[in-house]
């Protein structure tokens, strides 16, 4: 199972040359950019951890490509996605996320249904992974 | 324009019998509107003989305080404040017989928060005002005072995508089809396989509501199976907009209240609801953390005629205000009415903060939105993946594409359409960061990204040449030079 999130899940991974030109593209448009990294990734986890806080004022690509390899080389089998945010008036949140770090193997996740009042039923969605305690999970 | 009027007041002005509109002070050429004032302009086609100024004058009087005649109790009140005022008549550039009328409101005419309010006054009887041929009202200045007194979209684009957890690209949906007679079994079944497949939303068509075929509890209960377990093969938030559209509010609560119990994250209505019933169901969906999708059937019984009814910009502003999160509005490239520029007109009017006075894309005035929530666009109706580059171009990035022929008419199945959607648009997106002039190269773009995904390649190869060119009926009207009055 490859988890889909983020802009570019259904195309090849991308390396690090084509990470710095989605990265310089947010540089450009005067969003900060930051790397997360989870290995969690239940699609309402909605806070990864943050590799440092987002890089604001930094005016190049490669310090952010940077960045993404030091990560890469703690938590090299973790989800890792870099992020991007826009301060503008009538925004103020995400304008581009998208995932550059996949665990080796990823083994998704299952529907637990609870049957309750008649047919109606009560979903919830859980990660294989999460089973297993932080850090102890790919 | 000359005007030729000579305003009365006093006992010449009350003495009983019929006055001319433009006497009785219904067209003030030197008004200045206030800041507060509601400004509607409408295009007039006054019968032969009716002189145009008195024309706009009889539509400022009948859709305000007129009636046909004098009548005395006038005088009981502040009447030259609630007397709306024609203040400006230009003829339509190449439309002769056809004029722009500009009419000013006081705040004070209208109730706060209700649309039904504001268009009893506005589109209410005077459409069928018998000395005017035809009549459209083509846009209206809204005043900051008035655009308070609203909740505004429910959820609001942002907050959207912060609840979906999706960033920097388009949002793709898709509309089941066959539209009617899917048991709710089978119903589920291309919900599963399209968000499966890469899609974020799918979609009721605006008749499914709850008939023989298929009950709503049905549709309901099957739908919400198919987004769990495709979002569980994902790993992203998925939602499929049930249709709660019913014949009273009561049920159309309850419905909603069942999409929420199951865990839907979207709901939807019809436009044919009503104002009234829209704005009830945006402040229901604002008090149950739902997106609210709005489908504007109907719509094009009144939108599409240059002369008559009402734009679609009107439209969309008053659904701005009514509070819904998502609403249709063209496409460009597809099989329904969109001329570019016009259509552009009515995306900014929804997603912006500020729209200037744009002539070219038919916005007449300079409208401030005061912090409301935007509004997604949805674009639908005859698009396949081979247009991706065209729908960026003209539509953006914050609009939802939906592909329901170009998904389940997909000769490798609904999973592989769904997946060729989702391909092309990401290979788009991504050239577009990149720098790629995307416009110019997006088919080689396309191609490209078809090596590496069979259903692309499969869906472009497929609907090849597909493209729905004819002449648009509602394109703005307007001269580069600006014209005299």
């Amino acid at each position: 199972m490859k988890l889909r999130q983020g802009a570019f899940s259904f195309l090849p991974d991308l390396d690090d040359s084509q990470i710095h030109t989605q990265v310089q593209y947010c540089i450009d448009q005067g969003w900060a950019v930051s790397v997360e990294y989870t290995d969690d990734p239940h699609p309402r986890n909605t806070y990864w951890e943050m590799w440092g806080h987002p890089m604001f004022d930094n005016p190049d690509a490669a310090a952010v490509v940077f960045e993404l390899n030091e990560c890469r080389k703690q938590f090299g089998d973790y989800y890792i996605r870099i992020i991007a945010f826009d301060s503008t008036h009538g925004w103020e949140s995400i304008k581009l996320s998208f995932i550059v770090n996949r665990p080796k193997e990823e083994p998704g996740f299952h529907v637990t249904r609870e049957e309750i009042k008649g047919r109606s039923m009560r979903y919830s969605i859980n990660s294989y992974a999460t089973k297993n305690p932080e850090g102890k999970r790919y | 324009m000359p005007d030729g009027s000579e305003k009365l007041t006093g006992k010449a002005r009350y003495s009983a019998g019929v006055l001319e509109y433009k006497k009785m002070g219904y067209w003030e050429p030197d008004y200045e509107p206030k800041d507060t004032d509601i400004i509607s302009l409408f295009r007039i086609t006054p019968q032969e003989g009716v002189d145009p100024v008195e024309a706009a004058a009889a539509v400022a009087g009948e859709s305000s305080t007129a009636t046909w005649t004098v009548v005395w109790t006038d005088r009981l009140t502040a009447c030259e404040k609630y007397r709306a005022k024609a203040y400006r008549v230009d003829p339509v550039p190449n439309s002769p017989g056809q004029y722009f009328a500009y009419i000013a409101y006081d705040l004070d005419l209208f109730e706060p928060g209700s649309i039904a309010n504001l268009t009893a006054s506005i589109i209410g009887n005077v459409f069928g005002f018998k000395p005017l041929k035809a009549l459209r009202l083509e846009d209206m200045r809204l005043p900051v005072a008035y655009i308070k007194t609203f909740q505004g979209p429910a959820t609001g684009i942002v907050v959207e995508r912060e609840r979906l957890n999706c960033f920097g690209r388009p949002l793709l949906g898709a509309t089941v089809k066959p539209k009617l007679g899917l048991s709710g079994r089978n119903y589920g079944r291309v919900v599963y396989e399209a968000l499966k497949g890469g899609l974020d939303f799918t979609k009721d068509d605006e008749n499914i509501n709850s008939q023989p075929f298929m009950h709503w509890r049905d549709r309901f209960l099957y739908c919400m199976e198919a987004v769990n377990r495709a979002s569980a093969a994902s790993g992203e938030v998925k939602g499929t907009y049930l249709n709660v559209t019913a014949g009273t509010m009561e049920e159309m609560y309850k419905r909603a209240e069942f999409a929420k119990d199951l865990g839907s994250v979207i709901i939807m209505i019809d436009l044919v609801i009503g104002y009234t019933a829209i704005q009830s169901m945006a402040n229901w969906a604002r008090d149950n953390d739902m997106i609210l999708h709005l489908h504007r059937a109907g719509h094009s019984t009144y939108t599409r005629q240059r002369n008559h009814g009402v734009s679609f910009r009107v439209i969309a502003k008053w659904m701005r205000l009514a509070g819904v999160d998502h609403i249709h509005a063209g496409t460009v490239v597809g099989k329904l009415e969109g001329d570019p520029a016009t259509t552009k007109g009515f995306y900014d009017i929804m997603r912006e903060e500020y729209n200037p006075q744009s002539l070219e894309t038919g916005i007449f005035f300079d409208q401030h939105w005061a912090s409301i929530n935007k509004l997604m666009p949805v674009a639908s109706g005859g698009i396949h993946a081979g247009q991706m580059h065209q729908l960026i171009q003209y539509l953006g990035e914050d609009v939802v594409l939906q592909f329901g022929g170009g998904t389940i008419g997909h000769p490798g199945g609904i999973q592989a359409g769904a997946e060729a959607n989702r391909v092309a648009l990401e290979a788009m997106i991504f050239a577009r960061n990149a720098g790629d002039d995307y416009v110019q190269n997006g088919p080689e773009i396309l191609a490209r990204a078809a090596k590496n995904c069979t259903p692309l390649k499969q869906a472009l190869d497929t609907w090849k040449g597909v493209s729905f060119n004819y002449e648009s009926t509602d394109a703005p009207d307007f001269v580069v030079t600006p014209t005299t009055s």
